[in-house]
């Protein structure tokens, strides 16, 4: 065939061209007499301007003007100018522009054309770019194509039908018969043309789907005349006959086998033939392999033969083709859940492959490590999976990080190791975990409270090896400031003894506020680790006093106005640092917003106001802050506080569940976080409550009975009763019972215990939960509500008679005490 | 198949082929981020290569890479075999194919793709019904 003069000399002189800007310049030049030509009356060049044109649009110009040349191409009865107009339409015409409807005629014409490669050339452009309109139109055409006498033909119009299909689905139904009855012919392109039209059909329409399973026996027939008997060397691929045709029969049984008994059984022992007997040696054979094993795990196979399919996977994952190996772990992938001991088997190989160059394979050895981690194989698993994070490329890095904590939060054989393990994580990619790992990192360390030296220590050194990693040192500066006084007093057994001095410590905060790498969180984190320190430390405070007065004035806004409270604390309100600058408690899981009031027996009992965690999480990074309820108190009113928390330096009991002794020491109470009390220091909404204080209710023999009362609900309250003995000698057998009126409903929680040691070392608890349907009300009630308009109907005032037996020095005591005002409990009720 | 791409070492087009409606300037942008992906690509790696949501099988035959964008559905190794089925066919057409060829005659490439593959799906498995295909095709110009 004779090139295209005009053409070659044409993409010769652009090729030629030095600069982008000599390149245009040819374009241009051509393109315009391209136009030209266009314009004038048939002559024997248009194809070949055409072809210029299309070159050119390949180049990346602007080719638009070429689209009526297109269609009056198609519709010119030379070939050679049909040829490069049905190109020109394929490559610049597509459904979207509506020339395209234009030249639907012409199609329509070309289909029934004598000369099959005409139709041919209808057929290749309705199936590459045919609109919904124009496959409307066409359909029926087709059709008739399908039942030609022309294979060649035939095939065509198969492929051509299941774009048909894709774009209007209704029309499916037009094409099943013709369909189902192209399975008998011999010719492979018109059968792979069948397969693939069945398959969409079959994907398309359930019932269809249901209709050409009868035809599963058919193309059992085929495969087998293909894979185990047949040897047509025209089509044979290195040794495999027809693989194309072998995959899209496979891939049509699997869609036909899926949930389906009858089916599945009826493919079962060709299935088997072909992955036992399929030479595996060239991807081709791999190919075949490939698509049975997807058919065998996606139907229902028996065990036998899935057992078999997960071994070529296993097989496939040593072969030295990378490609093979990538295919084979999308393919585990896919069956880690249901198969999941069959794929551990291979989980050697698997993490392998975590070394792999190639990222795509890297990306999918992840994947699989991380479903194929258990709590049997966690520590080996873990092992490789950090190697692998602190050399896996950037994109795969936040990834893995999540995945890995993930893993080590659901099988952490012991807390040191989930420790050191998010400690790894973080020192290697601590740029890329998520934002909540720092909290959720803290939660896990401050439940661990035997760990706490050994994390501080540990973070300290990390500190100071880098401080560029945020959220590594925001943890690192929140447990310095927690737990400061375990790291200066270097006493832990775990790691090597390092002498810290407080200066030490002091430096790295510093280091930390003042460095261009910290973010503005972390300098919060470091600031206000520095303030809790004035607590934990003895010597330096007066350093913590200027670092603190420095940053009073800083430029970030945030940092100033801690500073400023923070001065504030060393300034006025100095009696009150300790018990602000307190240690946190553990932190509930799963709840950091619904820490519960877990109100210390004999704590003055508040009542709860809605807890602000705006304001609170603008002021705090540290979202578990948020959730303690505290009243928020103008400035005047903190007089108050200190008094409610002098108070509860007698009376602390560490958690309800847990009675017993509090010596005056506060440990772990539920009542401050140092961040909160700091926002009630700053002002906000004012809200003036009368918290409910502790009452003693009964005084005899160095015996004192204390009452304080919680509202629980609109009907319950829960008082809480503490006695406490102030003798020289212990008392035991304590005990206290309780009466109320009838109408009130009473439940008597376990004591906290029955042994009152002597001088009040310790206490015991009663806690006794009310429910008060009728809402009776309690004496000190009435007056208000003669004020206003009363809700509750005033029945019985609201009693409680407690009996307290007990045994001292050998002999018994009994006595009675009767209660009629509840304190707390009218302020409860509004 | 949803579109085949044909790029020189460059990042010059050299054929591409479109199953799918998308507009001009989505057709650019698709390829040029493509080429610039699998340009990156080191000699030994794998094949397959996922990208926004599509599998991308890709070949090197000497200068020219090879590039198909196939579903999720579609076997990924046979992909392969179709690529190297076309360069076959290129190869016994032209005669010892290089890339000058398919430069200097682009049309006959997409000829010769029209008759292996048609809306994307292989509609004729044997290399010699093809190749007299287009041979008959070609006496008629």
């Amino acid at each position: 065939m004779s090139p295209s003069v005009p053409l070659q000399e044409m993409i010769r002189a652009i090729r030629s061209a030095r600069t982008q800007c000599e390149e245009r310049g040819v374009i241009q030049r051509e393109c315009a007499a391209i136009r030209a030509q266009f314009r004038q009356s048939d002559n024997g060049g248009r194809s070949h301007n055409l072809a210029k044109l299309l070159y050119v649009h390949m180049l990346g110009y602007p080719a638009h003007f070429g689209q009526m040349e297109c269609v009056r191409m198609i519709a010119s009865p030379r070939y050679s100018e049909k040829r490069v107009g049905y190109l020109g339409a394929m490559m610049l015409l597509d459904e979207k522009q509506d020339a395209s409807l234009l030249i639907t005629n012409s199609i329509k014409n070309d289909l029934s054309h004598s000369n099959q490669y005409v139709q041919s050339l209808a057929l290749c452009t309705l199936a590459c770019m045919g609109s919904a309109e124009m496959c409307r139109d066409l359909a029926p055409e087709i059709d008739r194509l399908l039942r030609a006498s022309n294979s060649y033909i035939k095939k065509k119009a198969a492929l051509c039908a299941v774009h048909i299909v894709r774009k209007v689905q209704d029309l499916g139904e037009l094409f099943t018969p013709a369909a189902r009855s192209l399975l008998s012919e011999k010719n492979h392109g018109v059968l792979h043309g069948a397969v693939v039209l069945i398959t969409e059909l079959c994907e398309k329409n359930p019932e269809t789907l249901e209709r050409f399973r009868k035809t599963v026996p058919d193309l059992v027939q085929i495969m087998k005349g293909l894979a185990i008997s047949g040897y047509s060397p025209e089509h044979d691929v290195a040794g495999i006959s027809d693989p194309f045709l072998q995959v899209r029969i496979l891939r049509l049984l699997r869609i036909l086998g899926r949930n389906n008994e009858q089916a599945s059984d009826a493919m079962n022992d060709l299935l088997a033939q072909v992955a036992t007997n399929t030479d595996s040696t060239k991807t081709v054979g791999n190919a075949v392999l490939y698509e049975t094993v997807l058919t065998v795990l996606d139907i229902k196979s028996e065990s036998g033969l899935r057992v078999l399919a997960v071994n070529i996977l296993g097989r496939f994952l040593l072969n030295n083709d990378r490609n093979i190996r990538y295919i084979a772990m999308t393919s585990l992938q896919k069956i880690v859940g249901s198969d999941h001991n069959a794929v551990q088997r291979h989980r050697g190989t698997i993490v392998d492959c975590l070394k792999d160059q190639d990222a795509s394979v890297k990306r999918r050895a992840l994947d699989l490590s991380l479903a194929l981690v258990s709590a049997t194989n966690i520590r080996s698993m873990m092992k490789e999976l950090l190697l692998f994070l602190s050399s896996c490329p950037p994109e795969l890095r936040a990834q893995a990080a999540s995945g890995i904590f993930n893993a080590a939060e659901r099988y952490a054989p012991s807390q040191r190791w989930h420790i050191d393990t998010i400690l790894h994580v973080l020192t290697t990619a601590g740029g890329d975990v998520r934002d909540e790992t720092v909290p959720n990192l803290i939660q896990l360390i401050t439940n661990a409270s035997e760990l706490h030296c050994y994390t501080v220590h540990k973070l300290y050194r990390a500190l100071l090896a880098d401080i560029s990693q945020q959220s590594l040192v925001q943890v690192a500066c929140w447990c310095i400031g927690e737990y400061g006084d375990l790291l200066v007093r270097g006493e832990c057994q775990e790691i090597e003894p390092v002498q810290v001095t407080e200066d030490d410590v002091l430096d790295a905060l510093e280091t930390v506020l003042q460095s261009h790498m910290s973010s503005p969180a972390t300098r919060g984190f470091a600031l206000t680790a520095t303030m809790k320190l004035s607590t934990r430390i003895t010597d330096n405070v007066d350093r913590i006093r200027s670092i603190v007065s420095i940053y009073g004035s800083c430029i970030d806004v945030e940092l100033q106005q801690r500073a400023v409270e923070y001065n504030a604390l060393f300034k006025k309100y100095d009696h009150m640092r300790a018990a602000v600058l307190e240690r946190m408690p553990v932190i509930e899981k799963n709840s950091p917003r619904v820490i519960p009031m877990e109100s210390p027996q004999g704590r003055p009992s508040r009542t709860s106001s809605q807890p602000k965690s705006s304001t609170e999480s603008h002021w705090c990074p540290n979202h578990l802050l948020t959730s303690f309820s505290l009243p928020v108190c103008g400035v005047s009113q903190v007089c108050d506080l200190l008094d409610l928390l002098g108070g509860s330096e007698e009376t602390l009991q560490p958690s309800p569940a847990v009675g017993g002794s509090a010596p005056g020491l506060p440990i772990h109470t539920a009542s401050t976080a140092g961040g909160d009390l700091l926002d009630l220091l700053g002002g906000l909404e004012p809200a003036p409550i009368a918290p409910a204080p502790t009452v003693p209710v009964y005084e005899k023999e160095g015996v004192t009975l204390t009452l304080s009362c919680e509202k629980q609900s609109d009907s319950g309250l829960t008082v809480t009763l503490t006695a406490s003995n102030s003798t020289d000698s212990d008392i035991s057998s304590f005990t206290l019972q309780a009466a109320v009126p009838k109408s009130v409903q009473l439940h008597m929680k376990a004591p906290s215990g029955d042994f009152l040691p002597a001088r009040g070392t310790a206490n015991v608890t009663q806690m006794v939960v009310l429910n008060n349907p009728n809402k009776v009300v309690s004496v000190e009630a009435v007056p208000i509500r003669t004020a206003s308009k009363s809700f509750f109907p005033l029945q019985v005032n609201l009693k409680m008679r407690i009996r307290i037996s007990y045994t001292s020095q050998g002999s018994a005591f009994q006595d009675t005490v009767q209660i009629d005002s509840f304190p707390g409990f009218s302020a409860a009720i509004h | 198949m949803q579109f085949m791409l044909l790029f020189s070492r460059q990042g010059k087009l050299r054929l591409q082929k479109w199953y799918v409606p998308l507009s001009d300037k989505e057709k650019k942008k698709i390829t040029r981020e493509l080429v610039q992906t699998v340009l990156a690509r080191k000699p030994k790696m794998c094949s397959f290569l996922e990208w926004r949501d599509l599998k991308i099988v890709y070949k090197r035959y000497a200068s020219l890479y090879f590039c198909c964008a196939i579903e999720d559905q579609d076997n990924e190794l046979i992909t392969l075999e179709i690529i190297h089925r076309y360069v076959e066919l290129l190869d016994k057409y032209f005669g010892s194919v290089c890339e000058l060829d398919i430069i200097f005659n682009f049309e006959k490439a997409y000829f010769i793709l029209d008759e292996f593959l048609l809306g994307g799906e292989a509609q004729e498995t044997s290399k010699k019904n093809v190749l007299k295909a287009i041979e008959q095709a070609d006496l008629l110009q």
